[in-house]
């Protein structure tokens, strides 16, 4: 079990790269996928590793992301390791057996490199592909920054494959952006990845020495048990990644939460964003805090379980919360993820006032002093006591 | 079993085992279901089951209740060659590192009808077959969407009368020609490619086995009547199954290594000396999907000259 990298110090690598040897690390045993792009590096790479004979585990190379997901399900039933990458269209081709793969409660584990739905194609970076499948039943994890991607990789399978969970894992990072971006990441030794992630004892499989049914039809009278079962046990997940996220910092230094802060001591104002461009709008609150604006950051990193208490919680207090989405629900209530926090708050004696902003959408950049001008544009509307239910940046008219 | 798998039928010369139990929800007459007892009987309990969504799906696994007694799963409709393939390759890894199935492999069977497998199926199935999955498709074809209400597939005969391609003032039914999925297959160049019909059983039980016992993939495509959907008595399937087969409608054969073998030659069937083949009125007419073909002699006509052309072509490739 040697090291393929070099680990304990920053080494810089791709992204991509970066996630393939640490899905290599946690020693999957099939990996099923199509090739598009921003994804196409992470499984190129992780053929490259199974063909060098480093990791031994069967490369499906299937001819769609339906059969991807589709032969995933398959795999995962038969309590192998499974493990595959997407995006856009992709992602959008295997909607129907996301629902399946968490129905089914099997633990698979996804990358989904974030990119643009067509039309018009598209392939650069926004999150309109994984807003489409919130409501699939699968744990769904944003990332970043490199360092996020190959610590939440290893998370995500010790997540999915716990007893108490059983339920398939998207790590989420931005494509190009951070997909196709060397960055400064610390592997960790093989040997201590493999002894976190633990060895996958499938509680059910399909097996001819115990025969048992995977998939069998549901009727009214069990079909919406089988869906609460469902809820319950994506949101009691909650308490297994706690819990994980706390045992890998103890073992690997890296803690992670929910919802991250930044400067958000004695903030009036937060700036809520996700994903890889967080990292730009931090450089904004800094920035805007040099100003004298009482403005600090939320970063969302859990997306699904939603961490409604924990929003209501951390913005309840703020005079305006200003969310910051990639993606367009189109002529909607907003753009998801703003819908979402503001349905997270409205229950609340005292509330925000939350603004939403739609932008950073097929890959167009978000400039610091855009996220500046969100900020100060948001304070104005708090002010006036009232905002557009969304509106987009950065468009050309 | 006699030598050439068609001689008399007895139900004692079957394994006793029954794979796939009674109790489930098929019409009255299903052959489909029939064909499910021949191939797990053939096959036996070392076996995992990946299902399409259809009839066999439905019938089979209404929760909490569950006819299978193999290991069974069903995910989607269009993909179970897909699933197969990672249930197969699944098996292979693990039990290249020891985990789990380490005795004698079972075998990977993937089930679909003619909608599942000919239409929105064929993408997976082709993929997989192209991969080299080491499985068995098996397409149980009752020539139409029955589950949801005989509506027409690309394995709806000519003339049929569909809830789709419904016979009319203007219209004769069906007005395309039923895909040819067993050599879709044979393109493929995989080892081993049958037609069968449960009205065989023997001859449908070999080409199970040798399907299974097979490196690689196999595809069986199986005739398989439908009482309900060909608007016919439930009693009649099997008989529908050897006209079918005996006019040349459905020829039995086998491909193996790309060799083709016709497993029954019509003409050897019939005591009376007249070619049978394209002998279809008899079978046709004891079908209500067809019935709106009486006096339309061109159109009979042309079914006729279509069978007799398809199994023409069909003889030629057996004597390369």
């Amino acid at each position: 079990m040697k090291n393929r990298i070099e680990v304990g110090k920053p080494v810089g690598i791709e992204v991509s790269i970066a996630q393939s040897e640490v899905v290599a690390q946690c020693d999957v045993d099939v990996i099923a996928a199509y090739p598009i792009t921003p994804q196409t590096h992470i499984v190129e790479h992780l053929a490259e590793i199974v063909a060098d004979g480093d990791l031994d585990a069967a490369f499906i190379p299937v001819e769609s992301e339906h059969s991807a997901m589709s032969a995933c399900v398959g795999s995962s039933a038969v309590g192998a390791r499974t493990f595959t990458a997407t995006c856009s269209q992709g992602l959008a081709l295997m909607h129907e057996i996301l629902y399946i793969a968490s129905g089914l409660r099997l633990p698979i584990v996804m990358s989904c490199v974030n990119r643009a739905l067509s039309a018009p194609i598209n392939i650069w970076g926004d999150q309109s592909d994984i807003m489409a499948e919130r409501d699939t039943g699968w744990v769904q994890i944003f990332t970043e920054n490199g360092q996020e991607v190959v610590d939440q990789t290893i998370c995500a399978f010790r997540i999915a494959e716990d007893r108490r969970v059983m339920l398939p894992v998207i790590v989420n990072l931005d494509g190009f952006s951070m997909s196709h971006v060397i960055e400064p990441i610390r592997f960790y030794d093989t040997k201590q990845v493999r002894g976190f992630v633990g060895v996958y004892q499938p509680p059910l499989r399909l097996d001819p020495a115990q025969p048992m049914m995977f998939g069998p039809v549901g009727i009214p009278e069990i079909y919406t048990e089988a869906k609460k079962a469902n809820d319950v046990a994506l949101i009691e997940s909650r308490q297994v990644i706690e819990e994980v996220w706390a045992a890998f910092a103890r073992e690997f230094g890296n803690a992670y939460r929910a919802l991250e802060t930044y400067r958000t001591d004695d903030a009036e104002y937060l700036l809520l964003t996700v994903g890889g461009m967080s990292e730009t709008a931090s450089v904004a609150i800094d920035a805007l805090r040099e100003q004298g604006v009482k403005v600090g950051q939320v970063k969302l990193r859990l997306w699904r379980p939603f961490p409604h208490d924990d929003l209501a919680a951390l913005l309840g207090k703020a005079r305006g919360v200003f969310v910051f989405d990639r993606c367009l629900s189109t002529a909607g209530p907003g753009g998801p993820v703003a819908s979402e926090v503001k349905t997270s708050l409205y229950n609340l004696r005292e509330r925000p006032l939350v603004v939403g902003f739609i932008g950073g959408l097929g890959g167009r950049d978000v400039t610091v002093q855009q996220f500046a001008d969100m900020v100060h544009k948001g304070i104005g509307y708090v002010a006036a006591g009232a905002a557009p239910v969304y509106e987009m940046v950065g468009v050309r008219e | 079993m006699n030598e050439t798998g068609y001689g008399i039928f007895a139900a004692r010369m079957l394994p006793k085992d029954e794979p796939f139990v009674q109790g489930h929800r098929a019409c009255q007459g299903c052959i489909p279901a029939l064909m499910l007892r021949q191939i797990t009987k053939a096959i036996g309990r070392d076996l995992i089951v990946c299902s399409a969504t259809g009839c066999m799906e439905i019938i089979s696994s209404p929760y909490p209740f569950n006819a299978w007694g193999v290991p069974w799963i069903h995910v989607a409709f269009e993909n179970a060659a897909a699933v197969a393939s990672g249930v197969e390759e699944g098996i292979e890894v693990l039990r290249r590192k020891g985990r789990f199935y380490t005795g004698r492999k079972p075998a990977v069977l993937a089930l679909g009808g003619d909608g599942g497998t000919m239409d929105i199926g064929l993408q997976a199935l082709s993929g997989a077959l192209e991969r080299g999955t080491d499985f068995v498709y098996v397409c149980y074809d009752n020539e139409a969407y029955m589950n949801t209400g005989i509506q027409r597939s690309s394995g709806t005969p000519m003339g049929a009368s569909t809830s789709t391609s419904p016979a009319g003032r203007v219209s004769t039914g069906q007005v395309t020609w039923k895909k040819n999925l067993a050599e879709i297959g044979v393109a493929h160049n995989i080892p081993y490619v049958a037609t069968a019909c449960p009205s065989y059983p023997f001859d449908l039980m070999a080409k199970v086995k040798k399907a299974v016992e097979v490196k690689g993939p196999a595809l069986l495509h199986v005739f398989a009547p439908c009482p309900t959907g060909w608007r016919c008595d439930a009693n009649s399937g099997i008989k529908l199954g050897r006209l079918a087969v005996e006019s040349g409608l459905f020829p039995l054969f086998e491909v193996v290594d790309g060799q083709h073998k016709i497993s029954l030659d019509p003409a050897t069937m019939r005591k009376s000396s007249q070619d049978p083949i394209g002998e279809i009125a008899g079978y046709l007419f004891q079908q209500g999907r067809f019935r709106h073909l009486k006096g339309r002699d061109e159109l009979i006509q042309a079914i006729q000259e279509r069978v007799r052309l398809e199994w023409q072509k069909l003889k030629a490739k057996t004597e390369r």
